[in-house]
């Protein structure tokens, strides 16, 4: 054991030697590695970042935040996007509301949004109107500001009134106060015509999230929204919803809530159990899931693409070494003729590349640290560099330092003493 | 012949066939010579005469075609890479016409290299490597040399770091191809002092192949080649 340790540093020490006596060349040979390394650390860590950032929201919206959504439209063989039927219906959402039918949600806050323009005066942003019930504030964990949020009563009489998010009213109002304030919101259709509604309260700033930003968005009650600024109905007529958001009590519940809620849309839709819901029930740890595939799907993609550069340096590492095998044939023969086997030459040029890759591979991690630290500074893209990432770099980068020595080693290890010592 | 002297060199009817692309060389036609331990040898002949290809067999750089080698009573002919390889670490040092050296490495590196490939079971410790690579360079009057690359060295001590990593694993025999073909009279003068030296006060068999008549003289006994065959001086 510590005989193998001694002859593995004695290698080392001899691909050392044999590198530092060709600084330049060397130093040019690890450039590829360099480069291909800190690429795959860079990109990854790229990867990385943005996957925990989303982890790391959908966490912070809490997980027993559930979404009901109405399931594609589909007429023959042509399928809308996911939530474009009407098929989930503003009865729907007070059935699921019912305790006797969902008897472990805490909360539920039907939804019908649709983004549009907002006016006050020469200002105007095209923001999300979320029509909604006063469940929603708790639902997302939202605080009023000034004012208050939307109220039982505001539904019922479909009072034309809104709530600001943080951002929209800074947007729309700048520093003074926009209570009492009347504001413009543009229909939808082709008719166009706008709708005035007062502002009665205004959110405290809640920070970016995954399903668009709180601060980015008007409230206004949910039927307002489906009857005095969009068409909210369906062919039958009935008020639809665009989702439902649903609290289960606790986390543990969630699983139950969404078989609850399952059951009772079958139900309601007259479908048979093995016939393909209308709609879709997810929880946040779905979203996660879903989340986390294109993620993941993004980073093995910067990592091949990052991959490949680091191939082509290792193909310039075997250039290099075919070369300074050619080039040091007499080398060879001496050190043959005063005694090294085969396998002293081969380990001597085997070692020589890895040693090279694996520098190569160090400095690359360094320069993909660096990278990725200044990706993050620029405030664009957030970057994470995992200890997978930087593993799979040394562990790719000693691979490639073998695999492409290997031949140049071999070539050097079957040299013919004599033949080698004659070389010019 | 001298009773007492063993011999260290024997070789019987050796024959070296090269097969250069259609063509058959016969190196060697058929050589047989006894060289004795402590003995001092030069092979002479023309050019094509097959010392050169004689040194490489007794060197154990290249194997016979066939016939019988036997050094110091073991024979060679069938030995596998790696045995070679053994032997030419610590039975045999060589020293070449055209020096040999690594270049952009120090003196006391070229004489540490056969040192780190010596396995007498296990490795040479480096300080041991670079101590006796220094007495080898002392030996050869270069202590003052050590750190100096080939580039900053005259002719003359290049071929004395040549000699000093020759002799470093203490080997019985020293082959010299040329020692003195590359250097000024002065300079091979000083080689020559050397291996005088290393012959008459260690015993080393000294092995060399030359043209030159004068440097010839200077050995015990005269083998000359011509053709692959030997024609003078096959024993004493």
């Amino acid at each position: 054991m510590i005989a193998g340790i001694a002859d593995l540093w004695e290698n080392v020490r001899v691909a050392l030697d044999g590198l530092v006596v060709n600084k330049m060349r060397s130093a040019l040979t690890m450039l590829g590695v360099i480069i291909g390394v800190g690429a795959v650390i860079a990109l990854m860590s790229i990867g990385e970042g943005a996957q925990a950032s989303i982890t790391e929201e959908i966490i912070s919206i809490g997980t027993n935040l559930l979404f009901v959504s109405p399931g594609a439209f589909e007429s023959g063989p042509v399928r809308g996007a996911a939530g474009s039927a009407t098929s989930l219906t503003y009865d729907d959402a007070e059935a699921i509301a019912d305790p006797r039918n969902v008897p472990d949600a805490a909360l539920v806050a039907p939804e019908f949004s649709q983004n549009t323009q907002v006016i006050f005066g020469d200002a105007n942003v095209n923001v999300p109107v979320l029509g909604t019930t006063d469940e929603y504030l708790r639902a997302y964990d939202l605080e009023v500001g000034s004012g208050r949020f939307i109220e039982e009563k505001d539904v019922d009489k479909r009072a034309n009134v809104a709530v600001l998010g943080y951002q929209t009213a800074q947007d729309l109002f700048g520093g003074f106060d926009p209570i009492g304030q009347k504001i413009k919101v543009a229909l939808s259709g082709e008719n166009g015509g706008r709708v005035s509604v007062v502002v009665v309260g205004v959110l405290e700033e809640k920070g970016d999230s995954m399903m668009g930003s709180a601060d980015d968005a008007v409230f206004v009650p949910i039927t307002t929204a489906q009857t005095k600024l969009f068409e909210g109905r369906n062919a039958l007529g009935q008020p639809i919803v665009t989702s439902v958001n649903v609290v289960a009590a606790s986390e543990d519940q969630s699983e139950a809530v969404m078989d609850q809620i399952d059951a009772l849309l079958r139900r309601r839709h007259d479908l048979d159990p093995d016939e393909d819901a209308d709609f879709s029930v997810m929880s946040q740890a779905d979203m996660l899931t879903m989340m986390t595939t294109v993620t993941d799907i993004l980073t093995i993609f910067l990592g091949a693409v990052a991959g490949i550069s680091l191939l082509v340096g290792g193909i310039g590492i075997m250039n290099i070494m075919l070369v300074s095998v050619t080039e040091r044939t007499r080398e060879i023969g001496i050190r043959k003729a005063v005694g090294a086997r085969k396998a002293d030459i081969l380990m001597q040029f085997l070692m020589e590349a890895v040693v090279l890759s694996l520098l190569g591979g160090l400095l690359g991690i360094l320069l993909g640290v660096g990278l990725a630290q200044l990706v993050s500074l620029t405030g664009l893209l957030e970057s994470l560099v995992t200890l997978n990432s930087v593993l799979l770099a040394v562990g790719f980068s000693f691979a490639i330092g073998l695999f492409f020595g290997i031949y140049p080693a071999n070539q050097a290890a079957r040299m013919n003493p004599i033949e080698a010592l004659r070389y010019e | 012949m001298v009773e007492e002297k063993t011999s260290m060199i024997e070789i019987e009817n050796v024959t070296k066939v090269y097969q250069m692309g259609e063509v058959q060389v016969h190196a060697l036609r058929g050589v047989s010579l006894e060289i004795e331990q402590g003995e001092w040898v030069a092979i002479m002949g023309p050019s094509g005469s097959g010392k050169s290809t004689l040194m490489h067999v007794i060197g154990c750089l290249d194997t016979p075609t066939s016939g019988m080698y036997r050094l110091d009573g073991v024979e060679v002919g069938g030995m596998e890479d790696n045995q070679l390889a053994a032997i030419r670490n610590q039975q045999i040092g060589f020293v070449f016409q055209t020096f040999n050296l690594l270049s952009r490495t120090s003196a006391l590196k070229q004489v540490m290299l056969p040192l780190q490939y010596t396995r007498d079971g296990q490795r040479v410790p480096l300080a041991e490597r670079a101590r006796r690579a220094r007495e080898a360079l002392d030996m050869v009057g270069l202590s003052d040399r050590m750190d100096h690359q080939p580039t900053e060295l005259s002719g003359g001590q290049q071929q004395r770091v040549a000699i000093a990593r020759a002799l470093v694993n203490g080997p019985p025999i020293i082959m010299a191809d040329e020692p003195t073909g590359n250097l000024d009279s002065k300079a091979g003068d000083e080689v020559m002092e050397i291996l005088h030296r290393l012959h008459e006060e260690r015993g080393i068999t000294v092995v060399m192949v030359t043209h030159d008549e004068e440097i010839g003289a200077q050995a015990e006994r005269i083998v000359r080649l011509l053709d692959g065959l030997i024609v003078d001086g096959v024993g004493k």
